[in-house]
């Protein structure tokens, strides 16, 4: 029992000093605290991997919202994560363009290749989740794949071997 | 798309001359191409005179709706009582459309020049880049230029932010985007009032997209009559157009053309045609909410407002997406369908059921499930979801469902006669 807090949710809080002030600076970008949820979420995730109740019970708190509110925005969008996940967070373009140049066959390399199994599942050392996203805005290099902030344009199910070694 | 960019001897490079050529994304290297020359000389006009000339140069929204921006521009409040905001639509994620991402991975400073111009021109204090939360590089590219451009102080008061989405198509809906910006979920609001009445935060607000405003520092600076000039068939639509080419073309991306640009030169003389051994079946001319075209439609059409709507379709972003004789249209209906099921905020039930519906019923004809009745059931529910929600994004998912079964019913109902091998979706 002892081992069930992970390493990531430990207490500290995310919004304290120099993370405090980065939120800062975006604050005062707006007219009011509540604009600023999209941004601290971001800013949230980069420090913690991901968005936990207990995070959106600080940013609640920092913003001036309720924690439910912001977990109506939380699970809106399809960037900010729900759950952990792996090292690298792999997203493949599936959509109609991508889909007729070959984005499945993409998805079953890097399901194969990276041991993740199945999409939306983490592997079992804790390396790699890989998602299939909708329309990632740049349909004439298919298939786009992000691995977590890098963008990268036309890969094939033959150039997936590379990726996953440079991550890995 | 190679680069540095070697433009096709058919375009007319205004938008993208500077594509592939990384100098140009820093400020000395675009001040050393006149860039901010356009801005000086507005920012010395009334706000009224640059608006005209916008006006009058013909230019229209490039996001999709082609509204006229001078127009949109002037319906802002003429006595200014409270703040004014202008938004950057840079949430560009209609399948098909890849421009907007161009423009601001390789001239970001073409895009600030324009936002800052536009603000000038509305009275906004405040300019907001709402930038798709995907786009990593485009916006590290962005913050980049705009701490440039603070650091000069080319703005003069006007105050430029950028603001990262989070992953949700509807967002590029105006409304929606506002919605998002102040830390709401993106759902659309009902209008009126419209966003120069009551947008961001409450206050009068204009919307344009990149494309828009990346045009207006070229009409400030050469005139509208220049930009009017450039026109190859109706007057009504003006100036270059930036095409996104993907799908079964030899050569897919980005091609800018003068309006009214024959697509069937794009698609063969510019991009190469379908593979080898391959001819073109269909073609979704503006992004995939438009109507489908099929080949004849597509080698008859030109490339302005009124030509593809000639055809049956509409210019939309400009998001040409291909499909040649290998390509499954029931397929591939239904994975837009899917798309838009995906996408739907649920706020109206047209919209949240519609989607879902249509997206399972294609399921089940591909699985070899269908009943002889689900073409008119779908035809029904894509009615019903035409024309009768807050926003376009039930429309637009049955766009396609409607003209796919007009145009390719045969391919429909291969598949409920048991003749044509079932396709199992995951």
């Amino acid at each position: 029992m002892s081992q069930r807090v992970s390493q990531t949710e430990d207490h500290q809080p995310v919004f304290a000093g120099k993370v405090l002030e980065e939120l800062q600076t975006v604050l005062q970008r707006y007219p009011n605290k509540q604009a600023a949820l999209l941004p601290a979420l971001w800013i949230a995730q980069r420090e913690h991997g991901w968005i936990s109740d207990r995070i959106m019970a600080e940013v609640a708190e920092v913003l001036g919202v309720t924690p439910a509110y912001v977990k109506g925005v939380v699970t809106f969008y399809t960037m900010y994560h729900q759950h952990p996940v792996g090292k690298n967070f792999v997203q493949v373009c599936t959509t109609s363009p991508c889909n007729i140049c070959g984005a499945e066959g993409v998805v079953k390399a890097l399901l194969a290749q990276t041991g993740a199994g199945d999409a939306g599942a983490t592997s079992p050392d804790g390396k790699w989740t890989i998602v299939e996203v909708e329309c990632l805005g740049a349909c004439g290099f298919a298939t786009p794949i992000l691995v977590n902030d890098d963008f990268i344009e036309s890969v094939t199910p033959e150039k997936v071997p590379e990726i996953v070694r440079k991550y890995r | 798309m190679g680069y540095p960019h070697k433009p096709h001897p058919k375009e007319t490079v205004v938008l993208s001359q500077y594509f592939g050529d990384a100098d140009a994304r820093t400020i000395k290297g675009w001040t050393k191409r006149g860039g901010y020359e356009a801005l000086s000389q507005a920012l010395k006009m009334d706000p009224v005179a640059v608006t005209d000339v916008v006006k009058e140069s013909g230019l229209r929204g490039r996001g999709g709706a082609g509204f006229p921006t001078g127009l949109k521009w002037s319906f802002m409040p003429k006595e200014k009582k409270k703040a004014h905001y202008l938004c950057v639509n840079a949430d560009e994620s209609e399948p098909g459309t890849f421009k907007d991402r161009e423009i601001m991975r390789w001239t970001p400073h073409a895009l600030l020049e324009g936002t800052a111009i536009a603000a000038h021109a509305i009275r906004a204090e405040i300019a907001y880049i709402y930038i798709r939360g995907e786009f990593t590089e485009p916006w590290m590219i962005m913050s980049r230029a705009l701490e440039e451009a603070n650091a000069a102080g080319v703005f003069g008061s006007i105050k430029i932010y950028l603001h990262r989405g989070a992953g949700a198509y509807i967002c590029g809906e105006e409304t929606a985007l506002m919605n998002s910006l102040e830390g709401k979920r993106g759902n659309p609001r009902i209008k009126p009032p419209f966003p120069a009445a009551a947008g961001l935060f409450g206050l009068p607000t204009t919307i344009n997209n990149v494309e828009t405003l990346a045009a207006v520092p070229h009409i400030v600076k050469r005139g509208a009559a220049w930009y009017k000039g450039l026109c190859l068939s109706n007057p009504k639509s003006t100036g270059t157009k930036l095409f996104s080419v993907c799908g079964h073309v030899q050569r897919p991306g980005n091609y800018e053309v003068t309006m009214g640009f024959p697509l069937k030169a794009l698609l063969y003389d510019m991009c190469g045609g379908p593979p080898a051994g391959r001819t073109l079946k269909a073609c979704i001319p503006g992004g995939s909410s438009v109507p489908i075209l099929t080949r004849e439609e597509t080698e008859a059409c030109l490339l302005d407002y009124e030509g593809v709507v000639a055809q049956g379709s509409m210019l939309g972003s400009g998001g040409v997406i291909v499909f040649d004789d290998s390509a499954d249209m029931v397929y591939q209906i239904m994975r837009l369908a899917k798309f838009y099921a995906h996408e739907s905020c649920a706020q109206c039930t047209q919209c949240r059921e519609g989607t879902a519906w249509t997206t399972k019923i294609m399921e089940r004809i591909l699985a070899g499930q269908g009943k002889t009745t689900d073409l008119d059931l779908l035809l029904d529910l894509s009615e019903n979801m035409t024309g009768k929600t807050i926003c376009v994004l039930s429309d637009s998912c049955a766009a396609p469902i409607v003209s796919g079964i007009k145009k390719f019913r045969g391919e429909f109902e291969a598949y409920l006669a048991g003749n044509r091998q079932p396709v199992l979706v995951g």
